[in-house]
Order: C-alpha cells, then sequence, then structure tokens
C-alpha cells in the first residue's frame, strides 16, 4: 500500500515512514498543507495520514478540497485536540478516522488498513468465513463447522466486525468505537472480558483457535 | 523625624489640616470684625458724650457769657478723671485747661477733628506730642469763640483702643490654644491611624512573604479599620484554601506522575544494566509502552477536564436518552463485574430524555461503575444502575455499590484533582475518576453527589429535566 503522510513535525514523519516500510508499505512525506496537497493530488495514494494542524494551510482543508475535486482516497486525521466535537469536525471535513496525539503505530497501522479494506468493498459481502467458522449477515446466523452457535445480540456484532477484518488486527478503542459506538478509552480492561467470552463460545470444543490476541496491539482473526 | 512626617502624611492628618486651616481663617475674620465693631461703638459713644458736653458748654456761654464758660471749664478740667479740654486764643497759645499741647492744626478748623490726634496733658511732658508711638489720642469738637478763642471739648480714645486690644489679645490667646490643641489631636490621630496602618501592613508584609497562616489585627473597636481588615482576613482565608488546594494537586501531579516516569526510567536502566545477551528487551519495551500509555490517560483525563470545565461545546448538548446509555454501559460492564465476582443491575426502566453529550455522560458513567468495581468490591456483592425523577426539574441517576463507601467528611474532598482516599492509594488509578465527573455534571448544569447506602456508597448524578 502507498501511503502519503502529511505532517510537520520532521522526526515523527520520519519515524512513520520508516514504520510504514517495515509494515511492508511505501511512504511519502509532505511537511506542509499546500505541498501535502499538491502530492495529494498530483499522485496516486492508497491512503493518506494528514496531521491536522499544518504549517500554510490546514490539515481539514486539505482533504475538504481534495474531497470537493471528487478524490476519494481514505484520509485519517492526526490531532492533538481529541474532544468528541474535535473528531466530529475531522469526520464531517471529509476525513474517514480521527486517531489522537500520541497514537500507537500499531494503532495507526490497523485503522489505515482497514481503511482500505472499506475500499475494497469488503461491507458488501454477506457471508464472512475464517477457517470453519461462517457468519452469515442476512440470517444472523454463525456456524463453526457446521454446528450452530448461539451468540447474545452484541456478541454478534463484536464477532462480525472481527471477521469482516479478518486477518488484520483489530485495536481495543476500534472495538469499542465500532461495536459500542464511544470514543473515550476503556479504563479496564472491558473489552478483554467480551473477546474472552466471545471466544469460549466460539472456540470451545474446537482445537484450532481462531480469535487470536496480538500483544501490545489489540485483536486479530485468522485461520 | 521620618515617621513624625509620616503621622502627617494620612488621611485623618490632611482632614484635620483642612479643617484647622477653614477654621483659622474663620476665626480671624471673626477677631477683626469683633474688635472692628467693639471700636466703632466706643468711638460713638465717645463722640456722644462730647457733643452732649458741647451743648451743655454752649447753654452755659450764652446765659453767662464768656468768663463764665472759662471759669466752668477750668472747674471741670480739675475733677478725676476728666474730659479733655483746652482753651486758646486766636493763635491756638494756651490760656487754660488741662491739654496743654496739641498735634499742629487740630485748632484751625472748628467741628469735629477728623482723625484721633495727638496731644499732651497738663503736668505731662509737652515733648511727648512729637513722639506718636508713646502719645495719647484724643477725639474733640473745635469751638471758635467770636473773639477768635478756640475751645476744644474731647475726650481720650486709650479706653477704646485698649478694649479693642484686650478683646484682641483674648481672642488671639483662645484662637492659639484652640490651634495647638488641634495639632496635636492631628499628631495623635494621624498617629494612631499610622500605627494601626503599620501593624496591617507588617501583617500583611508577613503574609505575602508566605506566611498565610497570618491574619490582619482586628480590634474590639469595631471601627472602618477593623472592617476592612475583617474583610481582607476573609480573602485571605480563600487564598489559603485555594492554595492548599493548588498544592495538594502539584504534590498529588508530582506523585501521580513522577511515579510512572520513574518506574518507566528504572526499567529501561535495568535492562541496560542486566546481560544484554539474555534481558528480554522485548518484555521490558512492551512494559515500557504501557507505563508510557498509563501516564498520556493521566495526561488525557487532565486535558478533558480542563476542557469541560472551561464549557467546551456546551451549546452542542443534544436531546439524549439517558436510559439508553445507562443500558449500553451496563450492556458493556455486566461481563466484567460477573468476572470480578459480582453483579450489575439496572433497574432503569423508562426513557430518560434530557439535554447532553452522549459520550462525555457515558464517560461519566463508566466512571463510576470503575470506581465501584474497584473500591466496591464485595463478594457476591451488588453494583445497581437507579434513576429517579425529583420534584419534576431533576433526574437523578445513581450508581450504588455495597463497599465500605466514602466518610462523610471525605465526600466533597473526593471530588477534586487527584484526590485519593488513603485506602484506595494502593490500587490502580489516577484519582481523576470523579474530578472529572464533576466537571461534566458542570457542564450539563446539573450536579454529582455521594451519599451513603447503607452499607456502600451511592454516587448520584443530578440532571436537569430538559425543557423540550
Amino acid at each position: 500500500m502507498k501511503v502519503l503522510i502529511i505532517e510537520d513535525d520532521v522526526e515523527a514523519a520520519a519515524y512513520l515512514r520508516k514504520a510504514m516500510d517495515e509494515a511492508g508499505h511505501t511512504a511519502d512525506v509532505a511537511h506542509n498543507g499546500d505541498h501535502g496537497y499538491a502530492m495529494a493530488d498530483t499522485g496516486t495514494y492508497d491512503a493518506l495520514v494528514v496531521d491536522r494542524m499544518l504549517p500554510k494551510r490546514d490539515g481539514l482543508s486539505v482533504i475538504s478540497a481534495l474531497r470537493a475535486k471528487g478524490d476519494m482516497t481514505p484520509a485519517l486525521v492526526l490531532s492533538a485536540l481529541g474532544e468528541v466535537d474535535d473528531r466530529v469536525t475531522g469526520l464531517r471535513a471529509g476525513g474517514d478516522d480521527y486517531l489522537t496525539k500520541p497514537y500507537a503505530f500499531s494503532e495507526l497501522l490497523a485503522r489505515l488498513e482497514v481503511l482500505l479494506r472499506r475500499q475494497n468493498g469488503v461491507e458488501q459481502e454477506t457471508r464472512y468465513q475464517v477457517g470453519d467458522l461462517v457468519l452469515n449477515r442476512l440470517s444472523h446466523e454463525v456456524k463453526r463447522a457446521d454446528q450452530s452457535i448461539v451468540l447474545q445480540p452484541r456478541e454478534y456484532r463484536l464477532l462480525e466486525y472481527l471477521m469482516r477484518h479478518s486477518g488484520q488486527v483489530v485495536t481495543r478503542t476500534m472495538l469499542l468505537e465500532n461495536v459500542w459506538d464511544y470514543h473515550f478509552d476503556p479504563q479496564t480492561n472491558v473489552i478483554d472480558v467480551h473477546i474472552s467470552r466471545l471466544r469460549s463460545k466460539i472456540e470451545k470444543g474446537f482445537d484450532k483457535p481462531l480469535l487470536h490476541t496480538i500483544r501490545g496491539a489489540g485483536y486479530m482473526m485468522r485461520d | 523625624m521620618k515617621r513624625f512626617l509620616a503621622a502627617f502624611n494620612t488621611t485623618a492628618a490632611r482632614l484635620s489640616a483642612l479643617y484647622l486651616i477653614l477654621f483659622s481663617a474663620c476665626a480671624v475674620i471673626l477677631v477683626f470684625y469683633m474688635t472692628g465693631s467693639a471700636a466703632r461703638f466706643l468711638v460713638n459713644e465717645t463722640r456722644e458724650a462730647i457733643a452732649e458736653e458741647v451743648q451743655d458748654l454752649g447753654g452755659v456761654y450764652q446765659r453767662n457769657g464768656l468768663r463764665v464758660l472759662v471759669r466752668d471749664i477750668d472747674r471741670r478740667s480739675r475733677r478725676p478723671g476728666a474730659n479733655l479740654y483746652m482753651i486758646a486764643d486766636n493763635t491756638g497759645r494756651y490760656l487754660a485747661g488741662n491739654v496743654i499741647a496739641l498735634q499742629p492744626g487740630v485748632l484751625d478748623t472748628q467741628g469735629w477733628t477728623e482723625k484721633p490726634f495727638v496731644y499732651a496733658r497738663f503736668g505731662d511732658d509737652v515733648a511727648v506730642i512729637n513722639d506718636p508711638e508713646k502719645a495719647p489720642r484724643a477725639l474733640a469738637q473745635v469751638i471758635v469763640v467770636n473773639n477768635g478763642m478756640r475751645i476744644l471739648v474731647g475726650r481720650d480714645l486709650g479706653e477704646p483702643q485698649r478694649f479693642r486690644e484686650i478683646v484682641r489679645q483674648a481672642l488671639i490667646t483662645a484662637l492659639g490654644i484652640m490651634a495647638a490643641g488641634g495639632f496635636l489631636i492631628w499628631f495623635f490621630v494621624g498617629r494612631r491611624a499610622l500605627q494601626r496602618i503599620d501593624r496591617v501592613s507588617e501583617a500583611s508584609a508577613r503574609i505575602v512573604a508566605g506566611d498565610l497562616s497570618g491574619r490582619l489585627p482586628v480590634s474590639s473597636a469595631n471601627d472602618e479599620f477593623d472592617r476592612l481588615s475583617t474583610s481582607l482576613n476573609g480573602m485571605i482565608e480563600k487564598i489559603s484554601k485555594l492554595n492548599d488546594g493548588l498544592r495538594d494537586v502539584s504534590d498529588s501531579i508530582a506523585h501521580d506522575l513522577k511515579t510512572p516516569l520513574t518506574r518507566l526510567r528504572n526499567r529501561a536502566e535495568a535492562a541496560l544494566s542486566g546481560d544484554p545477551q539474555r534481558a528480554d528487551y522485548r518484555t521490558v519495551l512492551e512494559d515500557m509502552i504501557g507505563e508510557a500509555d498509563q501516564l498520556i490517560k493521566v495526561f488525557n483525563a487532565l486535558l478533558l477536564i480542563s476542557r469541560v470545565e472551561a464549557g467546551f461545546s456546551k451549546q452542542k448538548l443534544d436531546e439524549v436518552d439517558l436510559s439508553a446509555i445507562a443500558a449500553e454501559l451496563a450492556e458493556l460492564y455486566e461481563p466484567l463485574v460477573e468476572d470480578a465476582g459480582m453483579t450489575l443491575v439496572n433497574e432503569i426502566d423508562a426513557p430518560l430524555p434530557i439535554a447532553g453529550n452522549r459520550e462525555l455522560i457515558g464517560q461519566a458513567i463508566t466512571n463510576l461503575i470503575d470506581n465501584a468495581i474497584k473500591y466496591g468490591c464485595k463478594p457476591d456483592g451488588k453494583i445497581t444502575i437507579s434513576a429517579e425523577r425529583a420534584g419534576g426539574k431533576w433526574l437523578r441517576l445513581a450508581v450504588s455499590d455495597q463497599g465500605s463507601g466514602v466518610p462523610d467528611e471525605d465526600k466533597e474532598r473526593v471530588k477534586g484533582r487527584f484526590v485519593r482516599l488513603d485506602e484506595s492509594r494502593t490500587k490502580p488509578g489516577s484519582g481523576l475518576g470523579l474530578s472529572l465527573v464533576s466537571a461534566i455534571m458542570g457542564l450539563h448544569g446539573g450536579d454529582l453527589t455521594l451519599e451513603d447506602a447503607a452499607p456502600g456508597l451511592r454516587v448520584v448524578l443530578s440532571f436537569p429535566v430538559s425543557k423540550s
């Protein structure tokens, strides 16, 4: 994946680019809003990482200018402003996701990959499968090795989200945001408990684990 | 000397100085007016007496002729305390009477002398008329008789002048005494005011130097100084309380942020000093990231509190259903509470519409449930979320536990930033949870109260009922 990083902090940008390289992606860097806009406008990128406060032209105006020209490249907004209303303004300006500084790189990467997957149209699939676990989005049925598994509505939504992003790291914050629709940091291991309940339902009696814990990052559904 | 001068440089002293000057001006006018009118009165008396005598002597002259008149005048001039008489020939030479010499020219015009004149009495030194300082003065009427002889009838002005002098002296003395008294009062009043001001200044200097326990002196007089000191003392009290609060917060910041920073550093140091081959760098680094994340959380919480307290997005309160938020969070936390060996019961069954921010209210309820799990922990304990309408104006949402509760004296204090009760210091937490809840309730125009659930703690969030 080819990413454009628009970030004025030289060191942070260099670190991001290096981390992207290590994760197997390529990244270009722009250090101000004007330059970033020009690069995004002319180049072909799979995703944009845009700092909100930039010299010359702020990040949100870069994104809304691109959107106005019909450029729908997924954009992730980085900001030191992390409050609820800041997030809303960020998303309204055309950003696809919003991440507050300081952030964990794993969180950034996980969110970027989710954004890309969204581009590829996974959303529209009616059936998700990981190994022998199948989730039918039309009938809301979950089966493993043809055995029906009964889930609570919230557990179903949790599993649905994890399976939609199978093979990708999904962080706890992403789960709280997408399954529960709350944007604060869970103070305790609330999400972990839900995961372990879900895990016991889909893995009990089966040899092969499907829901993996990725240390320091989150969880991943993987065959 | 400087202090002496300073005594006059006070408001009281300046006021008394002003009064003294006004009083003196009035007194001077009074002295002149009184002495002047007294003198005029006496001069008029003198003129009347002279006029009477001249009329008397005129009668004598008409009835008995000049000879008898001269004899009569001569007789009158010998009486003790007599008026002034002089008979002179047409050249002004002395013939008879008790006045032997006169200021020249007095006898030239008939009638009243225009001004008081200088004279010498019979038997006195004639030369005295050349010394206007010492010579007596008189007022007289001059009559020119047919043969050119002049008769002068007058009266000495010494008495009215002495009287005027006495009145003036008396007034000046009295005013002098008053002025001296005023001056002394001025000095003492000024000095007393200055002393009290000095005491207040000294006390405030001590307070400024950092001794906030000091208070300004208040006397039993309950005068304007005392009233001022009392209100200033109230202010110092408030400052002192705020200062204590600030110190508590900075102490806590020092503790709550330094401790994880120190741990962070120690871990890095320990990893470096160990055997580099065997050191499990991965674990150490992961731990350090966890530690750093905790620090970031504390900072985020602090920032969120200040932003909420500053009233951000107050205008962006939407219509939200409190019961829905409570239900969502109960569902989110239920497994965690169960894992802790307790049960979470949500008793809310009816919609509770209010004007609010869903995220912030969610954060607030989350903090309360977190606290209940951490501090209300008891085997088979129950955490209850309930709600009630209070008087049509308030919606009260309560999170209760069955733990050891919070002592009454700490119920207000725990809402402060970084405040953690001693029993809870050993458990993880930042001491910011309730202060964030308190700030969020402030933003919603509501209130956070801690109540006794007997046993346990009931934390109540009171929201104003939305108007629509």
